[in-house]
């Protein structure tokens, strides 16, 4: 960089040359945005005091006196404004797991069709995304779970499937596990038929390495993950006994359920996020030239193959970082929960919590703070995944 | 969008705040030229805009009728509808000069919230709304059942404990407002909608048959509702608090909105109650910082008590509520103003 000094005054000379110039700005904008925070959280510290409030976070060791319908830790409405925050956010947690998981298979067959020489599945696709993107979420929350409730029969009337699942407008009655001791049996088979199978998938590897030799990896993994474990569960005559749900006054008794509430949250996330994977996709593979398809069929590997070891590869490139805002769109957009009644974090300790015990803004902090952790989580997961997918170059 | 609601709400909370403590809420009020009066977002005979858009209601009369005493103007209100979750938040921040939103008066909200309520214009109770056809006759039948909630109230809490002590189980479908709510129990999702009393009555007004459901007799919680405005502006709590006794003074001396501004030539002029309330005696405008006919001006904008009631919520409306325990105390009920002297 020149150094060449047009001025005997120091301080112009530091400004005139550029890498001591950007140094100088950046400490200054840095310090205009803390300066700015600080008279924020300032101002809002002396407000507070004014208004004879002080910042405490002594109420989450209070009971909570509330009770919540979906609670996967034991809860009850003696428990403490902390369980209540806990009980919400593994409700958060597995909203967002769920919506990720099921966005994405759905958001990947929307980019295939969408990219399908089939012109009845292409333009499917292309009008479910334009329209699905177009409306905001919290319509499709709504609507998903108006048509639930609405639709399907009360408890009375529960569509019966074989006496062991029954659904209604209070959601999928299904029984549930209550595992025996033998039980043990079956989960080591399935971590010997896991591991057996990681090993499996590396040696089979090295021999394609070494000898060229394609060896079934597939059908033995399904074999020794999902088969031998199975197999051992009925050796042993089902060490497990459920627990049918019955119909019992008002509602269905035993069993577990999954709500109406859940399932439109879950669906309607799902649904509108996959409309945005499926383009991500899309563009992620239209990105990989066809070169690379036609160069594959010529050293004579299968389609599928090509698919597999070459395109999506590639694709996977571009789709995945764009992906990691989709997965923390989701995760986020998951706090239009309260509007149906799904209780996630936003609904017990930034609802109902602060209501009754009037701290708005230690539960704001709380429920921002937790927002914050779980973006930072994803974000990392979603980096370290993009590292190892990226190309290595020699 | 609630996030982003709160957010906003506490960065006015904290752009305001420190002009709400010190100017007094009645100049403000009077610089305004309107009263900023926090109540629901629709709760039918409460508080609910009417078809030209106008707000009506019980809650709405008694905004109007400090914006007459203060302001001389019974329209000169500017309404914030606010959750149940939002109101407090609204009116600490400023938003609102004073509520009347359906809010019950208890220690937490009025030593913890800072707030500072005015006296009860609605003793009210939790109860629950179940449709006809499941042939339940008390609350105590209801195990098991899918009970709708309203959130940001002190119904959670109640309902919590009702059923933990009667040993019954329930499944809270909690739901942030009114009309999903009812959305919600219309649909069947729920077995039974449970808030106050006379809420459920609004609500029952509202559905396609309000004979095919019945409020059950069990109340399970005192609900005393009524007017709040925030801590440490005293002059303006007394201002709230005087308009509503005088609401409920002058039903119980017979001053209605058509006489009260001919009291003077009748007979009933001639009793010092009744000139201290119009102010034909006394100082009692001025001690509040207010002219001296502040009550003839509320009184005659929206009538007394019982004409607030009736036209509102009493039993010639679709709410249909009778005045139970919110009778005067001379008859049989618990209504008993201070009295303006």
């Amino acid at each position: 960089m020149s150094t060449t000094s047009y001025n005997s005054n120091p301080i112009l000379r530091a400004w005139y040359d550029k890498e001591t110039r950007s140094v100088i700005v950046q400490v200054i904008a840095m310090a205009i945005i803390l300066a700015f925070f600080a008279y924020v959280i300032n101002n809002a510290v002396i407000n507070m005091a004014n208004l004879g409030k002080d910042i405490s976070f002594s109420f989450l060791w209070q009971p909570a006196s509330y009770d919540i319908n979906q609670t996967l830790i034991e809860y009850s409405s003696r428990s403490s404004h902390f369980d209540a925050m806990i009980v919400g956010l593994i409700n958060t947690l597995l909203i967002a797991a769920a919506g990720i998981v099921l966005s994405t298979i759905v958001g990947f067959i929307l980019g295939v069709m969408r990219l399908s020489n089939n012109w009845l599945t292409q333009k499917i696709a292309y009008v479910y995304i334009e329209f699905v993107r177009n409306v905001p979420v919290l319509l499709h929350i709504l609507l998903i779970h108006g048509f639930i409730i609405y639709s399907l029969p009360r408890p009375k009337q529960a569509i019966n499937m074989g006496d062991t699942f029954f659904l209604n407008n209070r959601g999928l009655q299904m029984p549930s596990a209550d595992f025996q001791p033998l039980f043990w049996a079956v989960t080591a088979t399935f971590v010997i038929g896991l591991s057996f199978a990681i090993w499996y998938r590396r040696y089979a590897k090295k021999l394609q390495d070494t000898t060229g030799k394609i060896s079934p990896v597939w059908t033995i993994s399904f074999i020794a993950v999902i088969v031998a474990p199975l197999a051992i569960y009925f050796l042993l005559g089902s060490p497990i006994e459920w627990d049918v749900p019955a119909l019992k006054g008002f509602n269905f008794k035993g069993g577990m359920v999954i709500r109406p509430e859940f399932i439109a949250l879950w669906l309607a996330l799902s649904l509108y996020t996959a409309a945005f994977i499926g383009e991500n996709v899309r563009a992620g593979i239209m990105a990989v030239s066809h070169g690379q398809t036609e160069a594959a069929h010529a050293l004579g590997v299968s389609s599928s193959r090509t698919l597999r070891l070459v395109v999506i590869p590639q694709a996977l490139r571009v789709i995945i970082p764009p992906l990691n805002s989709q997965y923390l769109n989701l995760t986020k957009n998951s706090s239009l929960a309260i509007a149906i009644g799904y209780m996630d974090v936003v609904a017990t300790i930034g609802g109902i919590s602060l209501n009754q015990t009037g701290r708005e803004m230690e539960c704001m902090l709380i429920v921002m703070a937790i927002y914050l952790i779980l973006s930072l989580l994803i974000s990392a997961v979603m980096n370290w995944f993009n590292d190892r997918i990226r190309l290595v170059e020699r | 969008m609630k996030l982003i609601n709160k957010v906003f709400t506490g960065l006015a909370m904290t752009a305001m705040a420190a002009g709400v403590a010190q100017a007094s809420t009645l100049e403000d009020v009077k610089a305004a030229g309107e009263l900023k009066c926090v109540v629901s977002t629709g709760v039918a005979g409460f508080a609910a805009p009417n078809a030209d858009g106008v707000w009506e209601g019980f809650d709405v009369d008694f905004c109007r009728a400090v914006a007459a005493a203060v302001l001389h103007d019974a329209n000169a209100v500017k309404f914030v509808p606010t959750t149940g979750k939002t109101r407090f938040t609204t009116l600490a921040s400023g938003e609102g000069d004073i509520l009347f939103r359906n809010t019950t008066e208890t220690l937490s909200r009025d030593v913890d919230l800072k707030l500072t309520f005015l006296p009860v214009n609605y003793y009210d109770g939790q109860g629950f709304l179940v449709p006809a056809s499941l042939g339940v006759t008390s609350a105590v039948e209801l195990d098991g059942a899918s009970v709708c909630i309203q959130t940001g109230t002190t119904t959670e809490l109640n309902l919590a404990d009702f059923f933990r002590t009667n040993n019954i189980s329930y499944e809270p479908v909690a739901i942030e407002t009114n009309e999903e709510g009812l959305t919600n129990y219309v649909a069947g999702r729920c077995d039974v909608y449970t808030t106050d009393v006379s809420g459920l009555a609004a609500t029952r007004s509202k559905l396609d048959n309000p004979a095919d459901h019945v409020v059950l007799p069990d109340v399970i919680s005192k609900e005393p509702l009524g007017g709040a405005v925030r801590h440490g502006d005293d002059q303006w709590a007394d201002i709230g608090k005087w308009v509503v006794n005088a609401l409920i003074a002058a039903e119980e001396m017979g001053v209605n909105s058509k006489n009260v501004k001919n009291l003077a030539s009748s007979a009933e002029g001639k009793l010092p109650a009744i000139n201290r309330l119009t102010g034909a005696e006394g100082e009692m405008g001025a001690m509040l910082g207010l002219s001296s006919d502040w009550a003839v001006q509320a009184i005659s904008a929206v009538g007394n008590y019982g004409e607030i009631f009736e036209r509102n919520i009493g039993v010639n409306t679709p709410v249909g509520l009778s005045r139970g325990v919110n009778a005067q105390w001379k008859d049989g009920g618990i209504l008993y103003a201070a009295p303006i002297r």
